[in-house]
């Protein structure tokens, strides 16, 4: 069994992370195929909008996945279920968890300033991803939870994310913008007002004062909101919780990948795999070049082309995987795994989990 | 088509495409293709790193132009130059050149910055369009390339006036969001070049953010560059067996097994790849710039030198009406 099949086995929580482009999304769910295919009742969340997963796992966009769960019907001795994350229903949600009462619910989610938090704040994407997982994680139908992170530039964006946004919510600043009573948006501070008036001629003053009502509106909410997030935390740094990095073996991709592991380790998690997509194969070392100019040409170019960039993926690998044990870097093959459908998906998890016992092929 | 009239036709190209396409090696290339007509050239990213400071072996792009090709040769090259514009820049650049430098540091230190990006959501993609507008407005080269964010994000960022001209009323925000609105519609100023490769879900992406670029922000759209393809060598259909049996020279069995999977997976990476081209001729109605796939692992000038002769031979091949 290899460190991904164990994983598959053991853990309550996996995280994928890597760049845009590296078949993240389809990775993630053939791994939640094939740990349902092992027995674990899982689901499987993604972050994108562009219903990739819908696309990987075969739907149709009448079938589209939507923010809640979904059973999708696998023959697996476990179950397989989806669920697309929606940011600003996510978001919303959360608002009404943490609300005192319906009334200041109501005044959040309709204030414009509110929306734009929610909908296109940064972090924002990655905040509620990680809201999402935690909701899952305590779901009882799940004993395990597949996420799929946004396309981050930097690994510890969704890391940071639900304290980055905390603090925004709960700054020191906005508490002088509203009085203490939480009620009534009114600037008590002439300093403050003088301010304001100066960022209000960069944007408008109906946006600022969209501001200060959010945060009059939002005042008293903070402590839950930090609650939240510090367990959000402590889920991801748990011991049943482990990180799958998705690359794929080209130079400036598997920069950034060790650059994810460096951050992730100094936030103290560890890369428990990873999954290396679009692997060329390698057609051995023949040299065959006194026969470059006869008609056997065209051949010994292909083969020589081949060659070359199977030993520069080698060559960009090793720096990230040589840190990792054998079992826990798996190969992808190019052209071999095209994932239109549940089919596709499944030839996937066959390359994900390679092992000496068939239980299920 | 002759190149020169390709990239004497807007002054702006911005490059867009998924992450993993080649966005930003097509970038350099387009760059550097330009340069080689002729025509001096600012090649801007948003954010450091990616494969530029290799493709020209020059330093990393910060926010200090720097030349990364100087032009002059035989053939009169222009230079290509290269500097980074990030949104944080763009920001205080703005607030300098609005008489708001006094209070930058404390909209900073305070975290306001964050009530103002947030309250006006786009602000630093508008900011760093309006330097990059700027730039064009003041010729500061005869042509800009722009390596745009990723697609998806890149609807988004080219959004980002028409979004912020609604939620902010009248202001200094809302002149410079007319400000590049306006360069974003003129066709001469302004125009987007959108790279994939020959593969299903990038094809799906690129139709999608085409669509979405042309009604959304009604910016002009380019050739679109597909890229990574592999070719089929003449011969490589023969027959392995015949060929072997009229060569002198001694092959081993393992050669021969080598040649022959080698030979039939690049047939096979071929022929996918003549789908998805074909897909996307059908589903958008744009001329294509086909560029190769690049074996070495770490492209480097020689590679940016090849990929742009064979950008310059698409860029032939298409037709006088495809600009």
């Amino acid at each position: 069994m290899n460190s991904v099949a164990a994983l598959l086995e053991e853990q309550s929580v996996i995280v994928c992370v890597g760049a845009g482009g590296v078949g993240k999304t389809t990775t993630a769910a053939a791994l939640a195929l094939e740990a349902a295919q092992r027995g674990r009742r899982v689901c499987v969340v993604t972050i994108d909008p562009a219903r990739r997963l819908s696309d990987a796992m075969g739907f149709d966009t009448d079938r589209a996945i939507g923010n809640a769960p979904q059973q999708i019907h696998v023959e697996a001795k476990g179950e397989l279920w989806a669920a697309m994350l929606d940011t600003s229903t996510t978001f919303d949600a959360l608002i009404r968890t943490y609300a005192p009462s319906d009334e200041q619910a109501q005044n959040i989610l309709t204030n414009d300033f509110y929306r734009n938090i929610a909908n296109s704040m940064s972090g924002a994407h990655e905040y509620m991803a990680m809201e999402k997982l935690y909701e899952l994680h305590n779901d009882a139908r799940f004993d395990l939870v597949v996420v799929d992170t946004p396309p981050t530039n930097n690994a510890i964006d969704f890391l940071e994310a639900p304290d980055r946004i905390t603090q925004f919510l709960d700054h020191r600043l906005y508490k002088i913008l509203v009085t203490p009573s939480g009620g009534l948006a009114r600037v008590v501070n002439f300093a403050a007002q003088s301010f304001l008036r100066t960022v209000a001629r960069i944007v408008s003053a109906s946006v600022v004062d969209d501001a200060i009502e959010f945060f009059a509106a939002f005042d008293g909410m903070e402590e839950g909101f930090r609650g939240r997030a510090v367990a959000v935390h402590d889920l991801l740094i748990a011991e049943d919780t482990s990180f799958v990095l998705v690359t794929v073996p080209r130079s400036d991709t598997v920069h950034d990948a060790a650059a994810f592991i460096e951050t992730l380790g100094a936030a103290d998690i560890e890369v428990d795999a990873i999954v290396v997509n679009r692997v060329h194969p390698s057609f051995g070392s023949s040299h065959l070049d006194g026969l470059d100019n006869g008609p056997l040409a065209p051949f010994i170019t292909v083969l020589h082309d081949s060659q070359t960039v199977a030993a520069g993926q080698d060559a960009v690998l090793a720096s990230l995987t040589d840190e990792l044990p054998a079992g826990a870097v798996v190969k992808i093959p190019f052209l071999d795994t095209d994932v239109h459908d549940l089919d596709g998906l499944a030839v996937l998890a066959q390359w994900l989990t390679p092992s000496e016992d068939t239980h299920h092929h | 088509m002759d190149p020169a009239r390709l990239f004497a036709a807007s002054r702006v190209l911005i490059v867009a495409g998924k992450g993993g396409v080649g966005k930003s090696t097509m970038s350099a290339t387009l760059a550097r293709t330009a340069a080689r007509a002729g025509l001096s050239t600012l090649l801007v990213r948003l954010t450091p790193g990616g494969p530029i400071s290799r493709l020209f072996a020059a330093p990393e792009l910060t926010g200090v132009e720097q030349t990364l090709h100087a032009g002059g040769g035989p053939n009169g090259d222009a230079d290509v130059r290269g500097r980074l514009v990030t949104p944080d820049e763009a920001l205080a650049e703005y607030l300098t050149d609005h008489g708001l430098a006094r209070i930058t540091r404390r909209l900073v230190s305070t975290g306001a910055i964050d009530v103002v990006t947030t309250a006006a959501p786009g602000i630093r993609d508008l900011l760093v369009l309006g330097r990059v507008k700027a730039f064009e407005t003041a010729k500061v080269a005869d042509l800009i390339v722009l390596d745009a964010p990723a697609a998806g994000h890149a609807v988004a960022f080219l959004q980002s006036p028409t979004g912020l001209r609604d939620a902010v009323g009248a202001g200094p925000i809302a002149t410079q969001a007319d400000d590049v609105l306006e360069m974003l519609a003129d066709p001469e100023r302004c125009r987007v070049m959108l790279v994939t490769l020959a593969e299903e879900t990038p094809v799906n992406e690129v139709v999608e953010t085409a669509f979405a670029l042309e009604d959304e922000i009604g910016v002009a759209l380019g050739p679109v560059i597909v890229n990574g393809l592999v070719d089929v060598p003449d011969g490589l259909n023969g027959d392995l067996d015949t060929l072997i049996a009229a060569n002198t020279a001694k092959l081993s069995a393992t050669d021969i097994a080598e040649l022959r999977d080698a030979a039939a997976f690049r047939l096979r990476w071929a022929a996918r790849q003549q789908e998805q081209v074909a897909r996307l001729s059908d589903r958008l109605p744009l001329a294509q710039i086909h560029t190769p796939y690049v074996f070495t692992a770490e492209p480097g000038p020689a590679e940016l030198e090849s990929l742009s002769n064979a950008l310059s031979a698409g860029i032939n091949a298409l037709s006088e009406d495809d600009a």
